[in-house]
């Protein structure tokens, strides 16, 4: 294929970037996915929307996240004459302690303005969870949140969060008890109730509209990044490193760069216990193109086309697909993908936690694992932005039962 | 080459078998209507399930829609997710589905099977690879939950140009001004989903069928199955009242579980006692008589 006009262009009508994307869904949902769609475009072209997510974004959730210099990582990271310099994107600040309620407030708002009187959400580690229950009671709507069983075992932190929020959490036992088992009863609780509820998916997947409008609604990282890289340094930066699972941080970020030739773009996903191991949630390095929850996209699948589970220390990252718009990029060259394991993670996590007094979430210790190995080899005035998408709070309990600490 | 144009007519480009029109056909000259009947392929094994297979028409199924089971059943209730799941453990493959329905068809020329299940299985088989062997082991028709009419060009299209037909699911959340997309391509029957929600949860009594079936009617000549709900030979027969035909599925599949020993194999008794609930509910649809 020749380059492109532009990598910003997607999706099509019918919700398609190149072959991914799509809506398959059961027919009773299609005329409310339908309706989704029309009044979200209504929105979009609507000031007084914009004008609402800005005000709530700037004294609700606390943006615009400043962009940091890590002035320590990158001395550790430089040797000799190389050595990128290296800045994070904060969106750890977030009320909520990740960039899952840009969304979040972005689809209640759009909730509301459909008069829908019930929300749902799916949730893996429970930031999405979280953030979901944290719009709700802002603006005073019933919550209920799907949360595998596994994953409510390993997050108990933001299980309580919820609860104290008035979010009705509802354990799911089914499959493998995870976060692609919790998007299956979400989208089970939908089709029963079309009527009054909305579901706020917490990813760039979906059918479609959700993968562009949750892309649109975090998008808010990547736009402010640009002016704040230019006004530190008075030019775009050279790459740009997110985490991804479904991949919503890394779209936000990635997004409003993408037709920057010259922007290097890397999104790196779980490799848990190393792709070749068969544990891992690395859908791009690791899958193939199938069709789950509503759209085409890269999955883990087996040889028969049924879905395999994924395996992560991180239960943000811990999911089968990924969203279609990622497929897209990764299959035309635009964005490169890579993988870090959980080990490598969890290095990531300490060093961050002692070399910047910032303690991340397991998911973007993801992207500094990766940064790790790429930073030493590039020059001194390479600019590199990484999205600290959340806050480690909620791993204390897993990172020190993989360090054998009791607590 | 000239670009290939749009294709809605019903049918296709390859004569279908013709079982399910003809099966109608028959229903209808008997003054009654038909019972569809739901079982998950390889649930709780091959064997087993072969042989529930075989004995369904004698039993009095008029259709059977044989699940192809897939791990993330978006659209179904936990009888049928549980289903699924044996019959995954058990280690069903697609290939051996279309087996299942080879050897079926040896024995029985006239009774319409329709695969149902998720587009992933298939799209990972090759719809051009699947149509062709489905349609060569015997194979009427496809319900496939999560295809909708706007992803036609995936299986619908490529279904009907093969002769196998592609059978809809209209809801009642699909209005009259989405009716006819819906219908467009469908054939065989239309499968009508009397409840909003997934299968097995809730009862379809006291859902007005009959208005909802007379209103598919004002937009289509095919046949209309009623499902989702119906668990009684009572509800059959009532629901066979109004419509061409009943599909009963969450209950004969919870009948499979509830004769599973403590390690999921099958007891003896399993597929006499499946094959007789299947027995009550025919003789619900032909109004109780014997």
């Amino acid at each position: 294929m020749d380059s492109l006009n532009t990598y910003r262009g997607g999706p099509d009508e019918q919700g398609h970037f190149g072959v991914f994307g799509g809506r398959f869904v059961a027919e009773t949902l299609m005329p409310l996915i339908l309706e989704v769609e029309r009044a979200y475009e209504a929105a979009k072209a609507d000031p007084a929307f914009q004008q609402d997510f800005d005000r709530y974004a700037k004294h609700y959730i606390g943006r615009p996240s400043p962009l940091y210099f890590a002035s320590r990582l990158t001395e550790h990271f430089a040797k000799g004459d190389t050595g990128a310099k290296l800045y994070f994107k904060r969106d750890e600040l977030n009320h909520t302690g990740a960039h899952k309620i840009n969304n979040c407030l972005g689809q209640i708002l759009l909730a509301k303005r459909m008069g829908k009187t019930r929300i749902i959400a799916e949730t893996g580690a429970g930031q999405h969870g979280v953030a979901t229950a944290t719009v709700c009671a802002l603006f005073d709507l019933p919550c209920i949140v799907y949360m595998g069983e596994v994953d409510i075992e390993r997050q108990a932190p933001n299980v309580f969060r919820m609860k104290l929020l008035g979010a009705e959490v509802r354990p799911v036992s089914s499959g493998s008890r995870t976060l692609k088992d919790a998007m299956n009863e979400a989208l089970r609780d939908w089709v029963a109730n079309v009527e009054s509820t909305f579901y706020i998916i917490g990813t760039v997947a979906g059918p479609h509209p959700y993968p562009a409008m949750v892309r649109d609604f975090q998008s808010v990282i990547g736009r402010e990044t640009r002016e704040q890289i230019l006004e530190a340094e008075g030019r775009l930066p050279d790459s740009l490193v997110a985490c991804i699972g479904g991949g919503s941080n890394a779209l936000g970020l990635f997004h409003p760069f993408l037709d920057e030739q010259d922007v290097r773009i890397i999104g790196v996903e779980a490799a848990g216990h190393g792709v070749e191991t068969g544990a891992h949630a690395a859908s791009l390095t690791g899958g193939r193109p199938g069709v789950l929850h509503g759209n085409r996209t890269y999955l883990l699948q087996d040889d028969d086309g049924q879905i395999l589970e994924a395996h992560s220390i991180s239960a943000g990252l811990d999911y089968p697909g990924i969203g279609p718009e990622h497929s897209w990029l990764h299959d035309v060259g635009r964005v490169e993908y890579v993988s870090a394991t959980d080990a490598e993670a969890l290095e990531a996590f300490q060093l961050c936690s002692r070399m910047e007094g910032i303690i991340p979430a397991l998911e973007p210790s993801h992207a500094l694992a990766h940064v790790s190995r790429i930073a030493p080899e590039l020059p001194k005035d390479h600019i590199m932005v990484m999205n600290m998408c959340g806050r480690g709070d909620k791993d204390v309990f897993t990172v020190a039962d993989a360090l054998g600490v009791t607590l | 080459m000239s670009v290939p144009a749009p294709r809605t007519a019903v049918g296709g480009t390859a004569p279908d078998s013709g079982r399910i029109r003809e099966r109608f056909q028959a229903l209808k000259e008997a003054g009654r209507g038909g019972l569809v009947t739901f079982l998950t392929a390889g649930d709780p094994d091959r064997e087993t399930s072969s042989r529930i297979l075989r004995g369904l028409p004698a039993a009095g199924a008029d259709l059977i829609e044989l699940g192809m089971p897939f791990t993330d059943p978006m659209a179904d209730g936990p009888a049928i997710q549980a289903s699924s799941q044996r019959a995954l453990k058990a280690g069903i493959k697609l290939a051996e589905i279309l087996d299942m329905v080879r050897a079926f068809r040896d024995g029985e020329a006239d009774t319409p099977v329709i695969l149902m299940g998720y587009y992933n299985p298939i799209y990972n088989y090759g719809v051009e690879r699947f149509l062709a062997d489905a349609k060569g082991a015997g194979v009427d028709g496809l319900i496939v939950v999560d295809l909708p009419p706007e992803e036609d060009r995936e299986l619908c299209l490529p279904a009907l140009a093969a002769g196998v037909n592609f059978i809809r699911l209209a809801t009642p959340t699909t209005d009259d001004a989405r009716l006819p997309k819906v219908l467009a391509n469908t054939s065989g029957f239309v499968y009508y989903v009397s409840i909003m929600g997934i299968t097995g949860t809730r009862s379809a009594a006291g859902v007005d069928v009959r208005s909802a079936v007379e209103r598919l009617k004002r937009h289509t000549d095919l046949p209309i199955a009623v499902g989702f709900g119906i668990k009684t030979p009572d509800q059959a027969a009532e629901v066979a009242a109004v419509a061409d035909a009943a599909v009963v599925g969450s209950a004969l599949v919870e009948q499979v579980k509830s004769h599973l020993d403590a390690d999921g194999r099958a007891k003896p008794e399993l597929v006499e006692t499946v094959l007789k609930s299947v027995g009550a509910l025919a003789e619900g649809v032909r109004g109780g008589s014997t």
